[in-house]
């Protein structure tokens, strides 16, 4: 073969070759998923062992799977009592809550084009703490009873989402014009709840700044299934404008020319994500930091399609509270430490380890 | 055979009018240039035909359909954009990117069907090489061609081309025009850009439409339409123009309303 023929040979690659080289790298993807998924499983067998009664893994799962195949496995009352009714909705709680969250999350930061936003970046989280400080502090709020707290925080955090859409709608809606609206709505929202902890009594304020801390100490089943189905379904719901998505980071424009129907895009995007945070935020107080950093951790390792970001970004956001919740039940047990303080400390390492390593620019 | 036609298109951004009732004919497999001065109009007609910003008026297709009753997925198959200069803000590859071109025509799943043309599209324009890199990381010509391709991913009928010039060195401006140049011979297909450099306009366009305070000041070919008296009335500048190869040249001398320092 002469020198010219060998060059020519190397320049071009053949189109099999190129196939198979994108189906590897989608693979890669599919990987990292299921990966994720076992590693959700590994974990939440692992989180459902510790803590004051001592259980071993194994009994763990076959206490588990007792329920589903009673002939096959068998397990004690005791156990069955303490990862039934103490430990296990408490754990799916944290997958959920954690899956929702850096859903919402992926998704902002897709429609917003914006690096920083996260599910609280149009003030759904001030909007949510004044909705549960007006219910500690002055007892008043949409619903009544056990539910007036979660009720209120839902509810003021969609009225939040709302009023954003309604001042974006007004000037179009664009990146900019959703984040200036969601600032303005938060500083509003943060000095409501500010004059409520000033007239309100030392014991209630201590409560709302609890309230907001974030924990998932206040788990049940009812309240897990709610949020699995609302996560779950918003997900799906995301998950199938992917492409809409992935358009909109192309710009406007581009969208616009291949077909994407953007403002309607972004709204109902927006209203998805919102939804998922209310639901999740109103059981468990603001969780910060999951929203904004699982779906940057997730972006470095299988890339922007959201077909494959929104899922994995998920799964990430379940496996980074579960550890975290698990970890702040047991590193001062018997004390346990607000969820919301340990996701940031054990996530920002991490974070700032992947930040640093890896060398491409990701926006 | 006929592509487009644009009748009576008028844009205006509030009070203020951008474009108005301009009339248009884009023939098949044709190269189409819009020329004229800064705040002429040119991006605005191009991004008014792909129906980004909203005109009034009709723009027809061959069949006599209004582009402005279909939605914007049919608008996607019929008519590709190449934007002016895009710094992708989300992470995506080439290959990625320019799959995104088949939008329009498939649902969730990406097809083999999809795949293939991506891959055949890639080697048409020797994209192939750096298939898995990030779009952010190529380099001006390279982003070009890639933005070529996702507009050829979607098999439209018609190329828009906002500046495709803008942002690259002579010999990648050259190999810009010759790509987009052999696509519009080779498939048939035509191609309406707007561009600033009058030479490469003219050396690379069957016709070109004058446009001046967003109204055709003239449309034609290129020898006929680039004389020292309509640079004159358009852009207000003193020119010569010689004629090498077959196609006219500018050779722009003076401004007529500047004074000297």
């Amino acid at each position: 073969m002469s020198e010219a023929e060998k060059t020519s040979k190397e320049g071009t690659i053949e189109a099999t070759e190129l196939k198979e080289d994108y189906a590897s790298f989608v693979g890669r993807k599919v990987l990292f998923i299921l990966l994720s998924l076992a590693g959700i499983a590994v974990l939440a067998g692992v989180a459902a062992t510790l803590g004051s009664a001592n259980i071993t893994p194994v009994e763990v799962y076959s206490t588990i799977l007792a329920r589903f195949f009673p002939g096959t496995f068998h397990t004690t009352d005791f156990i069955d009592t303490i990862v039934w009714q103490l430990r296990l909705h408490r754990v799916l709680m944290a997958i959920f809550a954690g899956m929702g969250l850096a859903v919402a999350g992926a998704a902002m930061q897709g429609i917003l084009k914006n690096p920083l936003a996260s599910p609280f970046t149009l003030g759904i989280a001030s909007a949510a703490s004044f909705g549960a400080s007006l219910a500690i502090i002055m007892g008043a709020g949409f619903v009544s009873g056990q539910w007036l707290i979660v009720g209120n925080a839902f509810i003021f955090t969609m009225l939040a989402s709302l009023t954003v859409y309604g001042l974006a709608k007004y000037k179009g809606i664009t990146p900019e014009t959703m984040i200036l609206a969601g600032i303005a709505i938060m500083y509003l929202f943060s000095a409501m709840t500010s004059f409520l902890q000033y007239i309100g009594q030392a014991e209630q304020v201590q409560e709302v700044v609890f309230w907001a801390m974030g924990s998932l100490g206040r788990s049940s089943w009812d309240k897990v299934g709610i949020i699995a189905l609302v996560t779950v379904v918003c997900t799906l719901a995301l998950m199938y404008f992917s492409w809409d998505i992935n358009a909109l980071g192309a710009g406007d424009e581009t969208a616009k020319s291949l077909g994407v129907n953007v403002e309607f895009v972004r709204v109902l995007c927006m209203m998805l994500a919102s939804l998922i945070t209310a639901s999740v935020i109103c059981f468990t107080g603001t969780i910060g930091f999951i929203g904004l950093v699982a779906p940057h951790i997730t972006r470095m390792v299988v890339g922007g399609d959201h077909r494959f970001l929104l899922p994995a970004s998920g799964l990430v956001g379940a496996l980074i509270l579960l550890a975290a919740d698990t970890l702040a039940r047991t590193i001062l047990a018997p004390v346990i430490l607000p969820v919301g303080i340990m996701t940031s400390f054990l996530g920002v390492p991490f974070f700032i380890y992947l930040f640093l390593k890896r060398r491409k620019d990701y926006w | 055979m006929v592509k487009i036609t644009i009748k009576d298109l008028s844009f205006s951004y509030g009070s203020r009018k951008i474009l108005e009732n301009l009339n248009l004919v884009v023939g098949d497999s044709e190269v189409l240039s819009l020329v004229g001065p800064n705040g002429s109009g040119k991006t605005t007609m191009i991004k008014c035909i792909d129906r980004i910003l909203k005109p009034k008026g009709a723009i027809l297709l061959d069949g006599g359909r209004d582009l402005q009753s279909l939605s914007r997925q049919e608008v996607a198959k019929y008519i590709g954009y190449v934007p002016q200069s895009t710094t992708s803000v989300l992470t995506t590859t080439v290959f990625d990117t320019i799959l995104m071109g088949r939008k329009p025509h498939m649902g969730w799943r990406v097809a083999d069907e999809d795949i293939d043309k991506v891959v055949d599209i890639m080697k048409l324009l020797h994209v192939e090489e750096f298939a898995l890199k990030d779009f952010s990381e190529l380099s001006g010509g390279q982003k070009q061609r890639v933005l070529i391709a996702r507009a050829l991913a979607q098999e439209p009928e018609v190329l828009l081309l906002d500046e495709p010039t803008s942002n690259l060195d002579v010999k990648h401006q050259l190999e810009a025009l010759d790509t987009v140049r052999s696509i519009v011979k080779k498939t048939e297909i035509s191609a309406v850009m707007a561009i600033h450099d009058l030479n490469l306009a003219a050396r690379y366009s069957d016709s070109l439409v004058m446009l001046k305070n967003g109204m055709v000041h003239a449309i034609g070919d290129p020898s006929s339409l680039l004389t020292k008296e309509n640079i004159r009335a358009i852009f207000g500048v003193e020119a010569v123009v010689m004629t090498d190869l077959d196609r006219p040249y500018v050779v722009p001398l003076r401004s007529l309303n500047a004074e000297a320092v």
